[in-house]
């Protein structure tokens, strides 16, 4: 009974913490419609920076607490409002789960960078000195009963500036009609501003709450609210009671499989996973909604044409074999996973792009093809690949099911509360049997993943695995473009377009969403094979929700509607970093913030860097003279590369400024021709309506 | 008698599509204009236009003899511009208390604005800690204009009042959007429901496809030129 | 024979009753026209009608069949195919791959580029089969969701404001086509504000006001109906 109770204030005390940060999150995203991602590691950074001021350099405890919730906290809830959200205020709600994903990325990045996580920073509890307080059977420490009033505390303030106070009014103003707001004179960006200032702190005394308890680490502290989204959703994102009811739901479980949770090596996982076993849960009771009617703004879906299609296969054939011919052993496993996990960010096109399901799972899928191959395709064998492919398809229609019922913010946090699941739990489990089949993941530890056997040959070398992950890549954008092309791409589409359209039109959502999470989850399952095969070993890290999250970031930024987006992607996410890094070792940690800022420019340019490319470089690719002598250059550049008669930079640095300077003198050659005429009637329709044209057309009128 | 609101030559658009092509519309203070036409003529567009809420491509918004082309809604509404948005606009699960509250940028006390709200409309006091969503259709339009009055305004913009409510509820409202212009405020009043505003308004404009096709005082014969309007002429 | 019969129908949001208790019947044939003021709960019936929205009593039958409780999807494949008034267009795919989808989920999917071409053509957008709709002004937005649904081979048509946004001569060829579409055998319900379509066209007109039908009968009735002309204008 005891120890009952003492878990249960445990539980209690973690509860107030979800409490203070999932309140925090409900009032932001019900003031401004942004559900911050980046919410915990607000809270995270917080931690550190108190940490910072109180531990390294010495300052008093209660200066320290006004300078981080008083200054730094606001400080940084404006920052982010002004900088990162206002911009995409008026895009979709896609793009501004993609700021806030970006923005999460970006806080752990930047943690890590300042503060070295290799070193331990323990920061004290709060009155640790004091004796604790015993109520009868039941030991209460200072600092848990701190947390605990501070839940209370932060609980009636809300309620008296929600209810009490006309800023409070205003907020809930904005949450029942933003327009009407500014209709009645106030000003609806100023309620905003203020959930902003409020949220961050509040995430801000969370963080330093939770902070002595567990250790001080960027990416576990910032999932940690995955328990405080747990709370929220209980809430409904919207009630603040119930969100309080959830925390200590959240809590107090956490704190009771802690202690009661049988000792063996399959469960202790299921603790660390419970709180998204439980958001997934709490996702899934959420009422039905009704179908979705048409979204304002969609990126575009060019449709590649085929003879573009094969064209740009065979362009990342041959930039796989350049690169292949070129780089030594260790380069090759670095920059292999251009092709690798270009072809999981590939599997973001049809899922994302064209049915506009925000995944954050792909790269956990693709975990699921690194060890079915690891353990399946040990000897190499073929088949064992397309096992990988089935069975990570398998596990995307499992996400799926649920999905059915959830979309945009919720189908995000689900299949995040997912890959923390497999993360977690599911990877770490040892090998077990069914039905007397032997599963195994990763082995408590790291797999070995060996190269497959083709036509009799073993691919083994970082040269031949990096050709044929090319050819995989080359071969998987083929296929996603003739989807685009074909029946199922165009209903795909036509979902995202409008849900009631479709299934108005006798369209079947179920199966639609099934099939293409398992397509997607396939593709993502074969790049994480291919990635395995040149990694040589696996271990579960490489494939968790924080490590997939730069990826899916860079593939938003590349555009997900282009089927060129997997080489783009793979090359961006590989390539920059690591060159980086080979020129200026220092900047190890600046380049990991880099597709966090790229998240960032979203704002400007939410068609994808992808269609710009192609539209830039078109003028090149239909040149018939310029084009011949650019490959006639680069087919000599490569031969002067591959005899040593110039080294790398040259090649490289040489290679990009010819191409530019050709695709610069190609567009100058094919300068626009004259506009073609549009007849009169057509005006408005075939072109867009110009101020002008109104007096063209009276005139027209007056003399005929 | 020298209008207060004045719009000159509004032309405004929808996406690319003209729907206001040269709207001329003056409103004294004390006066009641009803703007009547079909649906999509673009009514609503033309008080969204006085409100600063949509752009207007050309043309220009005076306010008093002052050229407010252009300005912000908050700026207009400062100004003394009050927007009654269609569909009931207040704030449903704020309680009624709340609404008003959110008018106190007018300098003036929550006291003082509720004394005003509720000695117009007597039933708003009794649901006074009531959320809003759960008044009835008619008391949700009173809070609304009650919100309108606190501000002082000196033009009242009505869109669609009578939007889903029983023909006597709204004439009860429109008698006192009456009383309001009486006491020197500019009202413009949008409505389908012809018949009700007709009683009340000092001028009425028939806008049809973007155009004032006809204005004048609303007598007999603008009657029946508009049950042709809406259901068809048997011609 | 009756092709879409709704008995009576009651939807309430909150405390307020959008639908009480509506009954309608459309037959095979026919075009029976639904008019009434804004807010009356004409798209609201279209939604129960086409199974977006669940009414918490009364029937809907297709062809005699209950169909109340079936889904969407499944009302389409039995022949019932509606428009938006908030046009529903596929914005990221072309006026002619819009149809498509819709042809490839009907009854003749085999045939379909044959049907969407064919389509195209009686509606006149061949000339527009590769724009984005989305490029579209509103009345020609929805000429193309006329065409979508009728790419499904519908028996039961449900047009929510089709002609809005068409100018006179437009309207009139609408006219046209509605005429031949109900020769084909089509059951069509015609929501529209256009009052002498609505008069041209239908044969019989139901007035719903304030969530109840207040009237039912031939337009020349109808136009001459007091209660009708009191609901549109107000009267008390």
């Amino acid at each position: 009974m005891d120890q009952f109770l003492t878990f249960g204030i445990v539980g209690l005390s973690t509860a107030a913490i979800y409490a203070v940060i999932g309140s925090g999150l409900v009032l932001t995203y019900t003031t401004t419609g942004v559900f911050n991602f980046a919410h915990g590691a607000a809270g995270m950074l917080s931690a550190f920076m108190y940490w910072q001021l109180t531990v390294g350099w010495g300052w008093p405890v209660p200066v320290a607490l006004v300078v981080v919730l008083l200054v730094l906290a606001p400080g940084f809830g404006l920052l982010v409002e002004r900088f990162v959200l206002r911009p995409v205020q008026a895009l979709g709600e896609a793009e501004r789960l993609v700021m806030t994903v970006a923005l999460l990325s970006g806080l752990i990045a930047t943690a890590r960078w300042i503060w070295d996580p290799n070193v331990a920073r323990p920061l004290p509890m709060f009155f640790a000195a004091r004796k604790p307080i015993h109520l009868g059977p039941a030991v209460i420490t200072w600092h848990q009963a701190i947390t605990m009033a501070v839940a209370v505390a932060v609980a009636i303030g809300l309620r008296i500036l929600l209810y009490r106070t006309r800023a409070g009014a205003e907020m809930r103003a904005a949450v029942d009609d933003r327009a009407l707001v500014g209709l009645t004179g106030a000003d609806p960006v100023r309620a905003g501003r203020v959930s902003w200032i409020l949220g961050t702190q509040l995430a801000a005394i969370g963080g330093i709450l939770i902070a002595p308890t567990v250790t001080l680490d960027a990416a576990q502290l910032s999932l940690l609210i995955v328990s405080a989204y747990t709370a929220a959703v209980f809430g409904r994102l919207r009630s603040l009671p119930l969100t309080f009811l959830g925390a200590v739901v959240v809590g107090c479980m956490e704190s009771y499989l802690t202690g009661y949770l049988p000792q063996n090596e399959y469960l202790p996982g299921l603790r660390l996973a419970a709180p998204a076993f439980l958001l997934f849960l709490a996702l899934l009771v959420f009422p039905h909604r009704r179908l979705r009617g048409r979204e304002r703004r969609l990126a575009r879906v060019p449709v590649p044409t085929a003879r573009g299609t094969l064209v740009f296969a065979a362009v990342v054939i041959a930039f796989g074999a350049v690169l292949a011919s070129l780089l030594g052993e260790a380069d090759l496993i670095t920059y292999g996973a251009i092709f690798s996990l270009g072809v999981v960010a590939l599997s973001y096109v049809p899922l994302a792009g064209y049915a506009g399901q925000v995944s954050l799972c792909q790269l956990s899928m693709a975990g699921i093809g690194a060890v079915v191959w690891g353990h399946l395709g040990a000897h190499g064998q073929l088949w064992a690949l397309g096992a990988a492919i089935l069975v990570s398809a398998a596990a995307g229609a499992l996400v799926a099911l649920p999905a059915l019922r959830l979309s945009g913010v919720y189908l995000a946090l689900g299949t995040a509360a997912f890959a923390v699941i497999l993360d977690r739990w599911i990877f770490g489990i040892p090998a077990f049997h069914v039905f007397g089949l032997r599963i195994a993941l990763f082995d408590q530890g790291s797999v070995d993943v060996s190269g497959p056997r083709l036509f009799g040959l073993r691919l083994d070398s970082g040269r031949e695995l990096m050709v044929f992950a090319a050819v995989c890549l080359a071969l998987a954008s083929i296929g996603v473009a003739a989807l685009r092309r074909s029946r199922f791409g165009r209903r795909l589409i036509a979902l995202r377009d409008s849900e009631a359209a479709y299934a108005t039109l006798g369209g079947n959502l179920l199966v639609a969403k099934v099939a293409v999470f398992a397509l997607a989850s396939g593709i993502a399952g074969l790049g994480g094979a291919l990635y395995g095969m040149q990694q040589r070993t696996v271990t579960a890290d490489q494939f968790s929700l924080i490590a997939g999250l730069p990826i899916f970031l860079v593939a938003v930024v590349g555009g997900l509607g282009a089927v060129g987006n997997g080489l783009f992607a793979g090359t961006a996410f590989v390539a920059p970093t690591n060159a980086l890094i080979a020129i200026a070792p220092g900047t190890a940690n600046l380049v990991a913030l880099l597709p966090g800022l790229a998240g960032v420019g979203l704002g400007h340019n939410p068609d994808g860097i992808v269609s710009r490319f192609r539209r830039q470089w078109e003028p090149l690719a239909r040149d018939r003279i310029a084009l011949p002598i650019l490959l006639c250059v680069l087919a000599l550049a490569w031969a002067l590369r591959f005899t040593d008669v110039i080294n790398d930079w040259t090649y490289y640095g040489g290679s990009l400024v010819i191409a530019a300077a050709l695709r610069a003198w190609a567009s100058a050659r094919q300068a626009e021709p004259a506009e073609p005429e549009i007849p009169v009637e057509w005006w408005g329709l075939r072109r867009a309506w110009r101020p002008e044209d109104e007096e063209v057309l009276a005139r027209g009128v007056a003399a005929g | 008698m020298s209008a207060l609101l004045e719009l000159r030559g509004i032309r405004a658009a929808h996406e690319r599509i003209t729907v206001l092509h040269g709207v001329d519309l003056d409103v004294a203070a004390g006066q009641v204009v009803a703007l009547l036409g079909p649906n999509g003529a673009g009514k609503t567009t033309t008080l969204r236009v006085a409100a600063g809420v949509h752009p207007a491509e050309s043309g220009q918004l005076v306010l008093g003899g002052r050229d407010m082309t252009g300005a912000d809604p908050r700026d207009l509404a400062r100004a003394g511009v009050c927007l009654i948005p269609e569909g009931r606009g207040v704030f449903p699960n704020l309680s009624v208390r709340d609404n008003l509250l959110m008018m106190t940028f007018t300098g003036r006390s929550r006291e003082e604005i509720e004394e005003i709200a509720f000695a117009r409309f007597p039933v708003l006091a009794r649901r006074a800690g009531q959320a809003a969503g759960t008044l009835s259709g008619g008391e949700q339009q009173m809070l609304a204009l009650a919100r309108g009055l606190t501000t002082d305004p000196a033009v009242l913009l009505l869109d669609e009042l009578s939007m889903g409510l029983a023909p006597l509820v709204v004439g009860r409202l429109y008698e006192q959007v009456g009383e309001i212009a009486r006491q020197g405020v500019a009202v413009l009043v949008v409505e389908q429901f012809a018949a009700a505003v007709l009683d009340i308004c000092d001028h009425a404009a028939v806008l049809v496809r973007g155009r004032v096709e006809r204005q004048g005082h609303p007598d007999g014969g603008l009657r029946a030129e508009l049950s042709a309007l809406y259901l068809g002429s048997s011609t | 024979m009756a092709s879409l019969q709704v008995s009576g129908v009651t939807v309430s949001f909150g405390g307020n009753r959008a639908l009480d208790g509506v009954a309608l019947t459309a037959e095979a044939g026919r075009v029976t026209g639904l008019i009434g003021p804004n807010g009356a709960g004409k798209s609201t019936l279209f939604d129960v009608a086409s199974g977006l929205r669940r009414p918490s009593s009364g029937q809907v039958r297709l062809d005699g069949r209950d169909v109340t409780r079936a889904r969407p999807s499944a009302r389409a494949r039995h022949g019932l195919a509606r428009t938006f008034q908030r046009l529903e267009l596929f914005g990221r795919l072309s006026v002619r791959d819009n149809l498509l989808v819709a042809a490839e989920l009907g009854p003749e999917r085999r045939r379909a580029d044959r049907i969407v071409t064919e389509i195209l053509h009686r509606l006149e957008l061949t000339d527009l089969a590769d724009t984005s709709p989305d490029a579209l002004p509103t009345g020609v937005g929805r000429l193309v969701e006329v065409g979508r649904a009728l790419a499904i081979r519908p028996k039961v048509l449900l047009l929510d404001e089709p002609a809005a946004g068409q100018d006179v001569e437009e309207t009139e060829r609408f006219a046209e086509l509605l005429r031949a579409l109900t020769d084909d055998g089509t059951a069509v319900v015609l929501v529209e504000h256009d009052m002498s379509l609505v008069m041209a066209v239908c044969d019989e007109v139901y007035v719903l006001d304030l969530g109840k039908i207040i009237a039912v009968g031939p337009p020349e009735v109808i136009r001459s109906d007091e209660t009708v002309l009191a609901a549109y204008l107000g009267d008390a």
